[in-house]
């Protein structure tokens, strides 16, 4: 019950005018990077980032959260009218969405996308309120060897599930680690990796990094990569209003709510967030379609939009639970947005609902609102998003561009960072070229010097020894979890590599290029 | 023979600037070019002929009975240049676009490929209004 008035107490915060105005401007910016392939929610969060330091935590967050919804409704629209997915998660829409399109139904296609992700938003939201404080609760008894298991869960599992290969994950994560080592020792100050040099004594800015791999690199490998020519966008006739056949309700409601019951906790778990969702629930839904629909599968069935649409919107939800209750982020925007919570001195962890308990419940809310908003907006304006697509490329690429270096400017103002910034950017553009996944970077980054101090401290506890860090009860349960998520995970990336090949053999796709959303 | 260059969009503007460029070029006797490239530097291109509108356009053309040749595909330069080039090999005697309403914003920031032509162009330009 505590929780239910905590939830209106948020509803409260997230449904003044103003914050409202910054959720709409967050779906808004979400969808429209949605949209555009080669352009992610986690690169435009780690764009806005310092630029949002002049609004408070909550209406940065609430930002954030509606770019990060808006790219999973906007990724839908691309691939169904033009086969191009705009994000890893809409990959598998385009499988069915834009054979409908092609036979003219992409306005149900539109609108079962844009419903389901609604429902599936929504009703995920809904669980992310009951499961959140639960998962909290627990975590506010963990000291710090629970801590440090918690930690190696996040390192592990990001870093080994977070791309195609295992060992160059880890490579990426233990850079991050080592950048994060970079700077003054908090406990003996001592200077570590300076090289006497006065602006490395004060570490690399997590903000610099994240900007410099998520918008520096990306921009630079999608410009060298990207070279789509133009592709017909298939136009969709009828008022949107019209869109939806009895029919089309009645084939799609309960892919909804599969998508949904799949997604939701395929996106807890750190299996690389909602693409998996995706490949499974459409896997699923073909696999129970029967008889005459069955054969529709590969030629534009209704089920395999909705079900996956409303995954992947399920799995968005999903994320935020080990986001907000223990401080892990399992995809590239979560861990974008966990820089953020640091920016403003919010220590993410399992402390976070009980210290600001105001802002993570203004943040839940504002998830509810921008449903909301994104489903009224997303219909009517289809048009609109399908014009973003004519924007010439260079102009994209030089404007993430100079964003990236005014923001790296603006965090310290000193030119240096925005040198910082181009050399990390190049790195992050090879890292790129090379398969190596940018996200376990930043999340050694961010959880590096925490995770150090829960180390150092433990130990210090134990006297030094290490027996002591795997000893607790929680602790060693959490160890077991971790066993079983990596299995799980496996399992699951196995059957979506499985499906993909299957898939592509089928139909061959221009899939754009996969990035990590 | 003297040449008539057409610059193409897939519209009805643009089978509005052909129609016109035909009977011109029945008038003066001259063979027809049709131009429509791209740079292909953005996603969608809605000025861009796919080959269906190409392979519809040329079933037009040939029951005019005008002798046309067709420069259509991806280019380093933009469609401007492209119309502009085609006059000059072909030493044209006229250019015949396309003219529609733009907004300064939209000029400002996309440019104007009818500007182009028109301030460009060495021989007179044809601006029709669908």
């Amino acid at each position: 019950m505590d929780n239910f008035l905590a939830l209106l107490e948020g509803f409260s915060v997230a449904m003044q005018p103003m914050y409202l105005l910054y959720a709409l401007g967050g779906v808004l910016v979400g969808t429209a990077v949605g949209v555009l392939p080669g352009i992610g929610p986690a690169m435009t969060v780690a764009l806005l980032m310092p630029i949002t330091y002049s609004l408070d935590p909550t209406a940065a967050i609430i930002v954030f959260a509606g770019i990060y919804y808006g790219g999973m409704y906007g990724g839908s629209t691309t691939s169904i009218l033009l086969n191009t997915p705009g994000e890893s998660a809409s990959i598998v829409t385009a499988l069915e969405g834009n054979k409908m399109a092609k036979a003219g139904r992409g306005a149900a296609a539109l609108a079962t996308a844009a419903i389901g992700s609604f429902i599936a938003g929504t009703v995920a939201t809904v669980l992310l309120s009951f499961v959140a404080p639960f998962v909290a609760e627990f975590a506010v008894q963990i000291g710090p060897t629970e801590y440090v298991a918690l930690m190696i869960v996040a390192f592990l599992t990001v870093g080994a599930l977070l791309g195609a290969s295992v060992l160059r994950g880890l490579a990426s994560l233990a850079l991050g680690l080592f950048i994060a080592l970079i700077g003054v020792d908090a406990l003996t100050a001592q200077q570590r990796y300076t090289f006497g040099n006065p602006f490395l004594a004060d570490g690399i800015d997590v903000v610099l990094v994240a900007v410099a791999l998520f918008a520096v690199g990306e921009a630079l490998y999608v410009a060298s990569r990207l070279r789509h020519g133009p592709v017909k966008v298939i136009p969709v006739a009828g008022r949107w209003t019209s869109w939806m056949r009895k029919e089309d309700w009645k084939r799609s409601w309960k892919p909804w709510l599969r998508g949904t019951f799949i997604g939701f906790p395929v996106g807890t778990i750190p299996a690389g967030g909602a693409d998996v969702a995706t490949f499974l629930s459409y896997a699923s839904e073909r696999k129970l379609a029967k008889g005459e629909r069955k054969k529709q599968f590969g030629k534009g069935a209704i089920e395999g939009v909705a079900g996956p649409e409303s995954a992947n919107n399920a799995a968005a939800a999903g994320v935020l639970v080990p986001l907000l209750t223990l401080g892990i982020p399992t995809t590239a925007t979560a861990a974008m947005m966990l820089v953020a919570f640091q920016r403003y001195n919010i220590q993410p962890g399992p402390l976070l609902f009980e210290v600001e308990g105001a802002l993570v419940w203004a943040l839940i809310a504002s998830l509810y609102v921008g449903n909301l908003m994104l489903l009224v907006l997303n219909l009517p304006l289809v048009g609109i998003w399908v014009k973003i697509l004519q924007i010439p490329r260079p102009y994209l690429y030089s404007g993430i561009l100079v964003f990236a270096a005014m923001g790296a400017f603006s965090v310290n103002f000193t030119p240096v960072d925005v040198f910082v910034l181009l050399v990390v950017g190049v790195l992050g553009f090879f890292m790129r070229r090379y398969g190596y996944p940018i996200a376990p970077m930043v999340v050694g980054l961010i959880l590096g010097p925490i995770f150090e101090d829960q180390l150092r401290r433990s130990l210090a506890i134990s006297q030094g020894d290490p027996v002591a860090l795997v000893s607790t009860p929680i602790a060693a349960t959490i160890y077991v979890i971790l066993i079983v998520i990596f299995v799980l995970s496996f399992w699951l990336k196995k059957r979506q590599q499985a499906m993909e090949s299957e898939v592509v053999e089928e139909a061959p796709l221009a899939v754009a290029d996969r990035k990590e959303g | 023979m003297s040449a008539v260059v057409l610059g193409y969009v897939p519209n009805a503007l643009g089978d509005a600037a052909a129609k016109a460029a035909v009977d011109e070029a029945h008038r003066r006797g001259a063979s027809l070019v049709v131009v429509n490239t791209t740079r292909a530097d953005r996603l969608v291109d809605p000025a861009y002929a796919d080959d269906d509108d190409m392979s519809r356009l040329q079933e037009t053309l040939q029951g005019t009975g005008v002798d046309f040749t067709v420069h259509h595909g991806t280019s380093r330069d933009t469609a401007a240049e492209d119309v502009l080039d085609a006059a000059e090999r072909n030493s044209a005697e006229l250019i015949v676009i396309g003219l529609r309403h733009r907004t300064p914003v939209g000029k400002l920031i996309m440019g104007s490929t009818a500007q182009s032509i028109l301030l460009g162009a060495r021989c007179n330009v044809l601006a029709v209004k669908a």
